[in-house]
């Protein structure tokens, strides 16, 4: 089965890419967006195990490695 | 005093620091690979700069699963000193010696060029030969050299006295124009708690010799030499 995880910078965190994204969408007109945030999203391809197993397994590999817990914040969701 | 560099695959500065430990200040100096496990009786271990892993992930994420790391922790525990510069400040931070996290600078810009420093504490084996305000000039280049901490960290670094520099003007101003990665508070260097592990963004190793056209960063290797060995 596939997981995809989703890495996001805290809310507190200055997101400076996002802030760029951000000033480009608005110099193609689009002025009614009011915020970007970018972060990063790492596919795992696990083997098929419950749903507890794969939660705990999750949340291992991404405060081992995945996720930086001083700035970023994490979720998942089974692709396929 | 020995002092051994840890060369990571992609670590790109470990020559500039062997140059300056060993021909500059005439010490003794090794590279330790970073599958070794034993530090080789260093009596100081520097983590120098570069792209060690490539960058992936986060600067620094993958260093510190790399065997020697699990001795460069021990030796940090021991009481043993430990210099990490740009890169080698970022795996610091990922390995857990130092509180904090290194993101994107602020204009997200590779920022290449010299910047002011000024010291905010003598009081470490790494900054002794300094006096609290002094300003230092040195080399940067990094493009995630942006330091972050949590209000909380942040008071705790300042009551303990463990920010070692701050990006400054000429004069040791703080300014915004100062502080081009938008370091939180113009942190440009931390200590750990008790004070044997430094890391910083800029590069004394750059500016540790007179054919350079700088020497300030010698004054930091200086300090180590004159504190002596840690253990």
């Amino acid at each position: 089965m596939k997981v995809r995880v989703i890495v996001m910078y805290k809310s507190g965190v200055l997101d400076p890419q996002g802030r760029a994204i951000l000033a480009s969408l608005h110099q193609l007109g689009h002025k009614d967006i009011t915020d970007v945030r970018a972060g990063k999203v790492v596919e795992l391809t696990v083997p098929k195990m419950t749903k507890e197993k794969l939660e705990r397994k999750v949340k291992e590999l991404c405060e081992k490695l995945l996720v930086n817990g001083v700035i970023e914040d994490f979720r998942y969701e089974v692709a396929e | 005093m020995k002092f051994g560099i840890v060369v990571f695959p992609g670590s790109n500065c470990e020559h500039d620091c062997y140059h300056v430990v060993k021909h500059v200040l005439r010490q003794e100096a090794c590279f330790l690979w970073h599958k070794d496990r034993t530090l080789s009786g260093s009596d100081c271990v520097i983590l120098p700069g570069g792209f060690a892993h490539g960058d992936y992930l986060r600067c620094g994420a993958m260093a510190k699963f790399s065997p020697i790391m699990e001795s460069v922790v021990r030796f940090s525990r021991e009481g043993g000193r430990i210099l990490g510069i740009c890169n080698g400040f970022q795996i610091l931070i990922e390995a857990g010696l130092l509180p904090g996290a290194l993101v994107r600078n602020r204009n997200l810009q590779y920022i290449c060029r010299d910047l002011w420093l000024r010291t905010e504490s003598q009081d470490s084996p790494f900054t002794r030969q300094l006096r609290t305000s002094q300003v230092l000039r040195m080399p940067v280049g990094h493009g995630e050299g942006c330091y972050f901490a949590d209000p909380k960290t942040l008071k705790r670094l300042e009551a303990e006295g463990r920010i070692a520099f701050r990006y400054c003007d000429e004069k040791g101003g703080l300014t915004a124009e100062a502080n081009p990665n938008g370091s939180v508070q113009s942190i440009a260097g931390v200590l750990n708690e008790k004070g044997n592990v430094l890391g910083l963004m800029p590069h004394p190793d750059r500016s540790a010799e007179r054919i350079l056209g700088n020497e300030d960063g010698r004054k930091l290797f200086e300090s180590l030499i004159a504190a002596g060995p840690s253990r």
